[in-house]
């Protein structure tokens, strides 16, 4: 037995691979089963794809890096329950790819802003946080608003997200570029937001 | 969870566990073949390399987390599908609906095994619903002369109102004030109440289009005209003549629809209280691309306790008003 313990520190490769092999067992125990599992995989019952604008929403919310100051998972806390509403439960993040939890909240989180605000709020709000929130350290976002979309790639997207297994028809991708080809980042976005959280109800 | 997963889970979770056991315990013995506390022969720069043995109170925590494991595993949820000895669990889990939801805690009620949640919940409850039921069983005339249940009150208007009505409830561009006399859909305590929890939809069409450039400068000098302002007496003649297609909404004196008992929420346009503004280019715009003022719905998300302290303290502001 000594000797074998001598062969693996003394080769590069069998060490990587005997290292891989000791790491896997926590994503084999922790993450290889929720691929699998009715709970992570099953959309709750009012989920729907995001449209074509909703879609280029959430990528300008990625792009704008949001999701470094907001994020959209409530964990079951009676504090963040009471602020933000039912905590977020795995059949909305389905359809999520990639999702964004997020881990930091210089801002609130977002799992469930849908509809809490007016789409005339959002606009002020994005354009200047100060002026409804003066408190506010949010930067503002006023180039979203000059920023018009053209929808070349949005059919791509949806396809691609089809591929992951979120259920577009042809007509969704077919109508795609469309449906938000003259619309501002802003309107796009603002659609987004809207939608976060209204799946569960 | 399917057996199949329940059972890869605890079979591997085990056998890691006891693959890592057998190590320790294995390099607990001396398998170099020298002696304790001496010198392996390896020797660089007249540094030696000496077989020390494990430390103890390493050794001794190492078996201690084993101890713990052990413990966990039985009494919390981790090896697949098993529950826990005490039932344990932070929430609900493969909910598909509120609905689900609900039913979920009840169910776990029922049975007396609470989730961590709805225990935090019930300890609240215990605490709070005796301050609100202190409030709840009151009218809210009556509230709104109460110091303590306004300044509770206000405390839940900051945390769900002010981002659009202002700390001060005095509103901004696009946002009611509350603190006036002046209401879109009613200043009552009924009126307040139904606003809060179903939300509002108000709808200004918009009305380039059919006015056109001029049409739209003639109607602004009328409407401007009913609140006493200065304007070319011409245009507000001419825009005076078409008033009838805001006269559904507005009336026909411009007084709004509250004034005529009617639910659109289309303000009073003969005082001087502009939602979007009262300069000529402000009422154009309105005109020109319509408005849409969206009150959210917050029945579900505060719940009929708080909104009754919130319509106390939003329905304070505009007493205080009239006395002064």
């Amino acid at each position: 037995m000594t000797n074998h313990h001598e062969k693996i520190e003394k080769s590069a490769g069998w060490l990587g691979i005997l290292t891989v092999v000791a790491i896997s067992f926590g994503t084999l125990v922790e993450i290889t089963p929720l691929m699998f599992l009715k709970e992570t995989t099953e959309p709750v019952d009012g989920l729907k794809p995001y449209t074509a604008l909703q879609m280029e929403g959430r990528d300008v919310f990625i792009r704008e890096g949001c999701t470094n100051c907001h994020s959209q998972m409530i964990r079951p806390f009676r504090h963040e329950v009471e602020r933000y509403g039912h905590y977020s439960v795995a059949g909305e993040s389905v359809w999520e790819h990639p999702f964004l939890w997020g881990s930091k909240r210089t801002g609130p989180d977002l799992a469930r802003v849908g509809g809490r605000y007016s789409d005339d709020w959002h606009y002020a709000h994005l354009m200047d946080p100060r002026s409804v929130v003066s408190q506010s350290n949010m930067p503002a976002y006023p180039w979203l608003n000059d920023a018009v979309l053209d929808g070349k790639l949005t059919a791509k997207k949806l396809e691609t997200f089809r591929s992951f297994g979120v259920p577009y028809t042809d007509d969704d991708i077919a109508g795609a570029e469309a449906a938000v080809k003259g619309k501002t980042e802003m309107q796009a976005l603002i659609a987004y937001l809207q939608s976060l959280g209204t799946a569960l109800k | 969870m399917s057996s199949f997963w329940s059972a890869w889970i605890i079979v591997l979770t085990i056998a890691c566990l006891i693959v890592c056991f057998v190590l320790l315990t294995w390099n607990l013995k001396n398998h170099v073949g020298v002696p304790e506390n001496e010198t392996t022969g390896h020797e660089f720069d007249g540094i030696t390399e000496i077989n020390n043995p494990l430390p103890k109170w390493w050794t001794i925590m190492f078996y201690a987390t084993f101890a713990w494991s052990v413990f966990y595993f039985a009494a919390y949820p981790g090896l697949g599908s098993w529950q826990g000895l005490f039932g344990w669990t932070s929430s609900n889990q493969g909910i598909k609906s509120l609905a689900e939801s609900k039913a979920a805690v009840e169910a776990r009620k029922a049975a007396g095994v609470p989730s961590q949640l709805d225990s935090e919940y019930m300890v609240a409850n215990e605490t709070f619903d005796k301050e609100f039921a202190k409030y709840t069983s009151r009218s809210v005339e009556e509230l709104a002369k109460d110091t303590d249940a306004l300044q509770v009150g206000q405390r839940l208007f900051l945390q769900n109102c002010s981002q659009c009505h202002g700390s001060d409830a005095r509103g901004q561009k696009g946002f009611p004030n509350l603190s006036d006399n002046d209401w879109l859909y009613g200043g009552t305590v009924d009126k307040l109440k139904e606003t809060i929890i179903h939300g509002r939809k108000a709808a200004m069409p918009a009305w380039g289009d059919a006015l056109g450039a001029q049409g739209v400068k003639e109607m602004t000098a009328y409407v401007l005209s009913l609140s006493g302002r200065k304007v070319n007496d011409k245009d507000a003649a001419a825009g005076q003549m078409k008033f009838a297609m805001c006269a559904a909404c507005h009336g026909m004196d411009g007084k709004g629809s509250l004034a005529h008992g009617l639910p659109f929420g289309a303000p009073n346009l003969t005082d001087k209280v502009w939602l979007y503004g009262g300069s000529s280019e402000a009422v154009e715009q309105t005109l020109t691309a319509g408005r849409n003022g969206v009150m959210p719905a917050f029945g579900e998300r505060l719940g009929e306790d708080k909104i009754h302290v919130i319509v106390a303290y939003v329905y304070s502001l505009s007493q205080n008003q009239k006395a002064e």
